[in-house]
């Protein structure tokens, strides 16, 4: 058996505005189904003992996470060792039901921009309103970064997590590299 | 620059975000339909200047396909709305005819 490794090995940078961090490996699952549906919700309940979030936003209590990413899509993170079991659980519950279930674990790969600066990071790269203002705690975000497609959302004050896929990762971490850059602060938030 | 309002996830960002994919509410003649049907479907497009109606896509946000009404002169977006209807909604041609009075695309106002 090979071991699991993510996608830079947990590289880390820290000499710019902000620290741009590869994050170790999450558990991700993606629900795909109608999200309204009360035995999906029951059995999302069941898993991760957390609601589905609503429009645009994520619910996250400890090692558990539910990211809303279209009307008929969820993102789960789950401690990347239990993916099996809460793939195994759900399909259970969900057998009668139309739905998808499907672990992508290794499929992305997420970073963590922290620091006073860490949305000006974001600023620069996604054509999105981050300012303190409109994109808050608890907000989850598809969008763009630069060329590719993203997401992010702010666990924290002044800590912004990024999910990008896997394959981008390499992309994505030069691009946060390049805007954390010494003295590019935009001092606008 | 556009800037558009996703209808299935509220998210509004600028034209970057999305795709756009050509005019809206067009009538599909397939087989057996005649050749000036087919021609019409395939080939003839309205190219307004003023009110027109297309369809999107969130191509980097929610993935879902949406219409948009929108003046390609002025570049204002009158509104967008779900991608399960055949023609523009009432209170969307309502809120076009308050702001550009005898406009004209296609069949309606």
């Amino acid at each position: 058996m090979s071991d699991e490794v993510s996608a830079l090995g947990g590289v880390t940078r820290s000499e710019g505005i902000a620290k741009v961090t590869e994050m170790p490996l999450q558990g991700m699952v993606t629900v795909r189904g109608d999200l309204s549906d009360k035995v999906l919700k029951k059995a999302i309940l069941a898993v991760t003992k957390l609601e589905v979030p609503v429009l645009a936003e994520i619910n996250q209590v400890g090692e558990y996470a539910l990211c809303w990413m279209s009307p008929d899509e969820l993102l789960l993170f789950c401690p990347y060792a239990s993916v099996e079991i809460i793939l195994a659980k759900l399909n259970k519950s969900l057998l009668k039901t139309h739905s998808l279930v499907a672990d992508i674990s290794d499929a992305r790969t997420i970073f963590c921009v922290s620091g006073s600066m860490a949305r000006d990071v974001i600023a620069k790269l996604a054509p999105v309103d981050i300012s303190p203002k409109a994109f808050q705690n608890g907000m989850f975000r598809r969008s763009r970064l630069a060329q590719v497609s993203a997401a992010f959302w702010m666990p924290a004050d002044e800590v912004v997590h990024v999910i990008c896929f896997r394959s981008h990762a390499q992309y994505v971490f030069t691009l946060l590299k390049v805007a954390a850059q010494k003295g590019s602060g935009l001092n606008v938030f | 620059m556009l800037i558009l309002t996703c209808p299935y996830c509220g998210q509004k960002s600028e034209e970057t975000e999305f795709h756009s994919g050509g005019e809206a509410h067009l009538k599909r003649f397939g087989p057996g339909s005649t050749d000036e049907d087919f021609q019409e479907y395939l080939f003839v497009r309205e190219n307004p200047k003023g009110v027109h109606f297309e369809r999107w896509r969130h191509i980097y946000g929610c993935g879902k396909w949406f219409h948009a009404a929108r003046c390609t002169t002025t570049l204002e977006i009158f509104g967008t709305y779900s991608a399960q209807t055949v023609k523009p909604p009432k209170e969307l041609r309502d809120k076009i005819s308050a702001k550009r009075p005898g406009w004209s695309w296609r069949t309606y106002p």
